[in-house]
């Protein structure tokens, strides 16, 4: 479904990704793990279209989406939480989650996915009419996830959706993720959380320094020498 | 003098600055960029007041709506040729691209018409006064103060209430993320641009209604006056235009009548010490959207 042929991609004069090749298939769920500054964030952001790879090919359904600006993409049925949510948060929840609706051809279709929406995040149903900047940091990430799949992505791709959240939410969030996988959404998910991804994920690549460094399924990573190394960032630098 | 006249005046060109101002931060606050070709849209409506006034024998409401259109077509054109191309380099290029509009429209002002001014011929209703509780208030104000509200609530009533509002809000908020979700950079682009047109066509009306001459350089004036009053309401916020504009208007009328005679010629600058004055203890102006939602009217 998503193929990333040795994506290349910079920041003026930085080189951030240095030949990057994923592929996640329909249905999947894959995880893309690493240290800080690995370029996770920017190989996600090439996907979305926010940065243009200056080398290699990205293709989606077999066709080529380099190059495509976000709102192709995101009509093509790539949605991206963001590192951060970047929810609108002088929109009320309503107005984020009409927004994330906003490429639905069907009124019918907007309002089943509301509906299912209400079920998975009841806290948004209260909400509804309040400020998205008023909301707590977990309600927060909720409707970011939210607003991504009011869409009905086809492709769903979550940037650490359990930074910065409580133990409670954080087991909350990735019990959504498996939830959502089970229910067909195909996923990639970037995460410092490596033990929590490795329990729910398909397969993993581990990225660094702008490459891919391995992949497998998680028994496979988890024998893997370079897991060590990603496990000591992490503890090392988020004290988990 | 601070009597019923005077408010009634003032309560006019707060209204008038207001919608001044609102034209020119609906586009900052989605792209960032202050377009200074946006003097040159109230110029343009203003000659197609004259020429339509002098040479054709359309109805003056007709002529004002048509004028409205000119503006606001010209906005959406120059967004076309002008700013498009440029707006994926830098925002440094896109500021030099208005000022190059800008120059570009005057020039064409100067040449196909004339550098001189030219009289516009206004319609009864903008020479005549009625009178409200023994003031005579000129017919004008009361217009510039009736357009200026069904602006606001038209305004209003589409950003909260239709999808095209709701992402011109959300564009506003984070350009990028509302492109993610399937929004295309040049609708809200274009939309912005057309408000911004509409909003200085109307304004051309009410402007020249004053002076009754245009001129290639009438877009200065205005334009100063809309960054001025976007910079005292924050420009971030629509709000804050609102704000600014009547601010602006409250201050430079009393100005008018507490300076005394010999002073009077300096209000302007007594204004731009009020505004430093303002900026010192408000940086990001009287309305900074960091601490407040934004809601406008
Ligand atoms: N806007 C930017 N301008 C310049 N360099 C950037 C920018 N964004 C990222 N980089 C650089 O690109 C590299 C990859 O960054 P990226 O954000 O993709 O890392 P990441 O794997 O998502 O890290 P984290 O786990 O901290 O989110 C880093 O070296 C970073 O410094
Ligand atoms: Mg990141």
């Amino acid at each position: 479904m998503l193929e990333l042929n040795s994506i290349h991609a910079r920041y003026g004069a930085i080189t951030a990704l240095r030949g990057v090749s994923i592929n996640v298939s329909q249905g999947e769920l894959v995880a893309l793990l690493g240290l800080n500054g690995a370029g996770k964030s920017t190989t996600l952001g090439c996907i979305a279209g926010v940065l243009k790879p200056w080398q290699g090919d990205i293709l989606f359904d077999g066709a080529s989406i380099a190059g495509k600006s976000p709102e192709q993409i995101a009509r093509l049925g790539i949605s991206l939480v963001p590192e951060g949510r970047d929810i609108f948060s002088s929109l009320t929840v309503d107005e984020n989650l009409r927004l994330g609706g906003y490429i639905l051809k069907e009124k019918a279709e907007y309002h089943r996915n509301l509906d299912e929406i209400f079920e998975l995040f009841p806290v948004l149903k209260e909400r509804f009419q309040q400020p998205g900047g008023t909301l707590s940091g977990g309600e927060q990430q909720q409707l970011a996830i939210a607003r991504a799949l009011m869409s009905s992505p086809r492709l769903l791709m979550l940037d650490e959706p359990s930074l910065g959240l409580a133990p409670a939410l954080v087991d909350q969030i990735f019990e959504l993720i498996d939830r959502l996988h089970q229910r067909g959404v195909t996923i990639l998910l970037v995460e410092q959380n490596v033990d929590r991804s490795l329990e729910i994920v398909d397969r993993a690549y581990l990225m660094n320094t702008g490459r891919i460094e391995s992949q497998g399924t998680p028994q496979q990573l988890r024998t893997h020498a370079d897991i060590e190394g990603i496990y000591m960032g992490v503890k090392g630098q988020s004290g988990k | 003098m601070i009597n019923l006249e005077f408010i009634i005046n003032t309560i006019s060109l707060g209204s008038l600055y207001a919608m001044l101002a609102l034209g020119l931060v609906i586009i900052y606050g989605i792209l960032r960029l202050v377009n200074f070709a946006y003097g040159e849209l109230i110029m343009v409506g203003g000659y197609t007041l004259y020429l339509l006034a002098s040479f054709s024998p359309l109805p003056w409401l007709f002529i004002a709506l048509l004028a409205v259109l000119v503006a606001m077509f010209t906005s959406l054109f120059t967004e076309l040729v002008a700013f498009r191309p440029v707006r994926e380099k830098s925002l440094t290029a896109m500021l030099v691209t208005s000022f190059a509009v800008s120059t570009l429209l005057q020039n064409g002002a100067l040449l196909i018409i004339s550098p001189r001014a030219r009289a516009v011929v206004l319609p009864q209703i903008f020479q005549t006064s009625v009178m409200i509780a023994g003031t005579s208030v000129p017919w004008r104000n009361i217009l510039t103060i009736l357009t200026s509200l069904v602006m606001l609530v038209l305004l209003t009533l589409l950003l909260r209430h239709t999808v095209l509002g709701i992402a011109l809000r959300a564009a506003a908020d984070n350009f990028t993320m509302t492109r993610m979700l399937g929004v295309p950079a040049n609708t809200v682009i274009s939309a912005a641009f057309a408000i911004s047109g509409i909003m200085a066509g109307l304004v051309s009306i009410f402007w020249i209604s004053r002076s009754a001459t245009v001129t290639p350089a009438l877009g200065a004036p205005p334009l100063l006056v809309a960054f001025v009053a976007t910079v005292i309401g924050g420009m971030r916020s629509l709000t804050g235009a609102v704000v600014g504009g009547f601010v602006y208007a409250i201050v430079i009328s009393l100005l008018g009548v507490l300076l005394p005679p010999g002073l009077l010629e300096f209000r302007e600058a007594f204004m731009f010490v009020f505004v430093i004055i303002i900026l010192l203890f408000r940086p990001q102006g009287l309305i900074s959207s960091k601490t407040s939602v934004e809601r406008v009217g």
